[in-house]
């Protein structure tokens, strides 16, 4: 019969359509904007059309989520002691080339030291790869959660090093797996260091 | 469905006779002292003089079977003087042969081959811009990718492009003193605007735009109503040419009578940009190339690399890479079929559908590489990083359970519709003839009834251990396109359940990642069967860490070949359904 298959197609609409409110009422109406139920709702196991109501509500970041760049500081933010050495590894990586680094040097002997002077990474042109957090040897620059950077003024795209830090804290925050294994990384290497010290007295 | 679905049925090319290196012989003897082997360090194939290169290309496709011309492009050798034409051509079940023209730098001139292979025709004309390479008797040779007017040949060694600082990345600027700026700063746009000399802007007519007219066919019908046609431009924005893609359509009343993709819109120079970065750099790049399938982007550019350096994956990253290709495969259909829909006039409905389970995918692919879109997962010898706890659960229970269930309610929302067979049954038939000898691959070939699926012929990764079919159909129009696509998500299905059960445990990268690696001179071909057909990156290396050479094969542009002769005869409103039906995203069109 000519039309069979536009009902057939039709049944699967208002399955759809049915399953929407189903969903809504089995996740709680009012509900919608607290957050734990938003990933239920775009799970596997929802049977409805899924629609997040962006900005109100914002779904979730996966740990692995990457968007521009931050330098990871220890200490007070007063006090910041970036765990960047100025290598300059994250700078020849940048497939667009957007960080541009100084490195500073002592004031005395015009030496070049450890640390950065000034760090700039232009966020219009970063593409968001991840490769100067994936090949910074120092753990010292990580990829940042928060997408929401638009702004009425470019100029202000343009990051300095204030811009760009961000406290450990924050960092084992947004990354938590990451920020552990490093840990334990770190505590192992200590360690070992310690062993082979040890290891060393004995044997004078 | 499936008893509709055979394999290894239909027209097959026909088979290469003999391997490559006796075709190669074959030439050699049949054009003594016309044809030599290249016997650079790390090159492969014949170079062939240019007065005999039509005779040979005749001689390979009538003959030897090479019945399918993959690529063509140009390589700029600025130290030698010489600018090369690079062809590889296929058999049904041959690797490929290579062929090359070496001309003079200062007069390049070659024989066009679009009389032999009608695939070269789109090629020849971006070989032409890029590189300036004359093709004698090709039916238009025109600028295809810039402008008509721009001046210089953008791919040539010695052009720079606006805010060009160094030949090569890293730039020096950077580190340790890094003087910020920004690029637009730094060259005003005034002293950024280059005229050719003796040009006058007062006098200038652009005749850009009507040499595009006058490629077209009008032909005045015998006897009846004498009408005249029009020329409309379908684009460069709308909605339903997927991206600024612009279509100049000549029109008899509502019927097709010529018409002309116009590309270029897009176009960004990735191979420039790509050599001047390092191999590693470029893999975030071609997740910009068709942006709805950034993993198997990667994936064919890797293993093109991978070739060249001669490095092996380990058996979890192989199988990681897989699972990654597959499920990019059922997004990329998802989406092409649901947009499909769209263009026929369902508005919105399969694609909201469609969309559920893509984000679902999405979901997976930034649990993983961190993006959704912009993957950037592939890396040389490896993978950016496995797989993290609990990722594997989650794609299980939609790979086993949701969306073979999903595909089977799709296929009752959409297959038997009245309406959609009415309006694509019978419509932009594409002969298997004609489909090979444009080039046409992925489902838009399988679905003129050639059985001819990269994974098959010529397995890549680790696909030759799987089982799964290669979906063919036979009545060549845009309703069997759409059922190939169907199906195919089903075969992915059916390799993801088998990846994801098989997958071994085990390192995911050899060796130590970097940021640059050192490549041996010489040329690499790489193709794979992304989910649009036959991507091929071309690479030349002179032994550095960046590609002299650089060259993606770009699916979707290659794909527009027939668009032309598939909409011949049809009303304008098939148009859009036709285009729809190929499947292409603008950023792998216009690079
Ligand atoms: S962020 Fe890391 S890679 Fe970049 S300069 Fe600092 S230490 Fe080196
Ligand atoms: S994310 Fe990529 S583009 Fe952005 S600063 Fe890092 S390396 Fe450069």
């Amino acid at each position: 019969m000519y039309g069979l298959g536009i009902l057939k197609g039709l049944s699967v609409t208002m399955k759809h359509f049915v399953n929407t409110y189903v969903d809504d009422i089995k996740w709680g109406f009012g509900k919608r904007y607290t957050p734990g139920v938003l990933p239920a709702r775009q799970s596997a196991e929802a049977r409805g059309v899924f629609t997040v109501q962006y900005p109100e509500e914002v779904l979730p970041p996966q740990e692995r989520f990457r968007f521009v760049p931050f330098l990871v500081y220890e200490g007070t933010d007063e006090e910041r002691q970036y765990r960047c050495t100025a290598c300059g590894i994250c700078a020849k990586a940048c497939p667009p080339q957007c960080i541009w680094i100084v490195r500073a040097k002592d004031p005395e002997t015009g030496k070049p030291l450890r640390r950065p002077a000034e760090f700039y990474v232009d966020i219009d042109i970063c593409m968001n790869c991840g490769s100067c957090a994936e090949y910074c040897p120092f753990d010292a620059l990580k990829m940042d959660h928060d997408f929401e950077l638009a702004d009425h003024d470019r100029a202000k795209h343009i990051y300095d090093l204030q811009q760009l830090g961000q406290p450990v804290e924050y960092y084992a925050k947004i990354r938590p797996t990451y920020y552990a294994a490093e840990q334990e990384a770190k505590a192992a290497k200590a360690d070992r260091a310690a062993k082979a010290k040890a290891a060393r007295r004995e044997k004078k | 469905m499936n008893e509709q679905v055979a394999e290894s049925e239909g027209v097959q090319l026909d088979a290469a006779v003999g391997s490559v290196e006796q075709a190669c012989q074959a030439l050699r003897e049949a054009f003594p002292g016309k044809v030599r082997p290249d016997e650079r360090e790390g090159y492969e194939g014949v170079i062939v003089d240019a007065d005999a290169l039509v005779s040979a290309a005749l001689l390979l496709r009538d003959e030897l079977g090479f019945r399918y011309l993959s690529s063509v492009t140009g390589v700029d050798y600025a130290n030698d003087g010489l600018l090369e034409s690079v062809y590889h051509a296929y058999g049904a079940e041959s690797g490929a042969l290579v062929f090359k023209v070496q001309v003079d730098r200062g007069n390049p001139e070659v024989p066009s081959l679009v009389s032999v292979w009608p695939s070269a025709n789109f090629q020849e004309r971006e070989s032409y811009d890029m590189y300036g390479i004359r093709y004698a008797g090709h039916p238009n040779l025109q600028r295809i990718l810039t402008w008509e007017g721009f001046a210089g040949h953008p791919m040539r060694k010695d052009w720079r492009e606006p805010y060009y600082e160094e030949d090569h990345k890293p730039f020096k600027t950077r580190h340790p003193d890094g003087g910020v700026f920004r690029a637009e700063d730094r060259t005003p746009f005034g002293r950024n605007v280059q005229y050719p000399p003796g040009f006058d802007p007062e006098k200038w007519e652009d005749t850009a735009q009507s040499s595009v007219y006058e490629g077209l066919m009008r032909e005045v019908k015998e006897g009846g109503l004498q009408t005249e046609c029009i020329t409309i431009n379908v684009g460069p924005q709308h909605p339903s040419t997927h991206g600024v893609l612009r279509v100049v359509v000549v029109l008899d009343g509502e019927e097709v009578v010529d018409l002309m993709p116009v590309l270029g819109y897009l176009h960004r120079n990735h191979e420039k940009i790509g050599e001047r970065c390092t191999f590693p750099q470029i893999i975030p790049y071609t997740d910009r190339l068709d942006y709805v399938c950034s993993m198997s982007n990667g994936l064919g550019y890797v293993l093109a690399v991978e070739k060249l350096v001669g490095v092996q994956p380990p058996e979890r990253a192989e199988y990681i890479r897989v699972i990654m290709a597959e499920l990019t495969r059922i997004v990329n259909h998802l989406m092409a079929i649901g947009f499909l829909w769209n263009d026929v006039g369902a508005y919105f409905t399969p694609v909201i559908y469609a969309f559920n389970e893509r984000e679902l995918i999405l979901d997976l692919f930034e649990m993983v590489s961190g993006s959704r879109m912009m993957c950037n997962y592939m890396r040389v010898g490896g993978v950016f990083e496995d797989l993290p706890t609990g990722w594997m659960e989650k794609a299980q229970a939609l790979v086993f359970d949701r969306l073979p269930r999903f595909v089977d309610e799709f296929h009752r929302l959409l297959t038997e519709n009245e309406i959609w067979r009415s309006r694509s049954m019978g419509v932009g038939i594409l002969p298997a003839e004609q489909a090979v000898a444009m080039g046409a691959t992925g489902p838009l070939l399988r679905a003129s009834g050639v059985p001819y699926d990269i994974r098959r012929v010529e397995p890549y990764s680790i696909y030759d251990r799987f089982d799964f079919d290669v979906v063919v159909r036979h009545n060549a129009d845009v309703y069997d396109r759409f059922l190939v696509r169907m199906e195919e998500m089903r075969q992915s299905l059916r390799i993801l359940r088998q990846a994801m059960s098989q997958i071994p445990a085990g390192p995911v990268q050899t060796g130590k990642k970097n940021w640059t690696i050192k490549a041996p001179a010489g040329e690499v071909y790489h193709r794979i069967e992304a989910p649009k057909g036959e991507l091929g990156f071309y690479l030349v290396s002179d032994g550095g860490s960046n590609p002299w050479r650089y060259h993606v094969r770009s699916t979707s542009m290659i794909n527009l070949t027939p668009l032309a002769e598939m909409c011949r005869g049809h009303k304008v409103a098939d148009v859009v359904v036709i285009l729809g039906s190929i499947d292409i995203t603008l950023g792998e069109v216009d690079r």
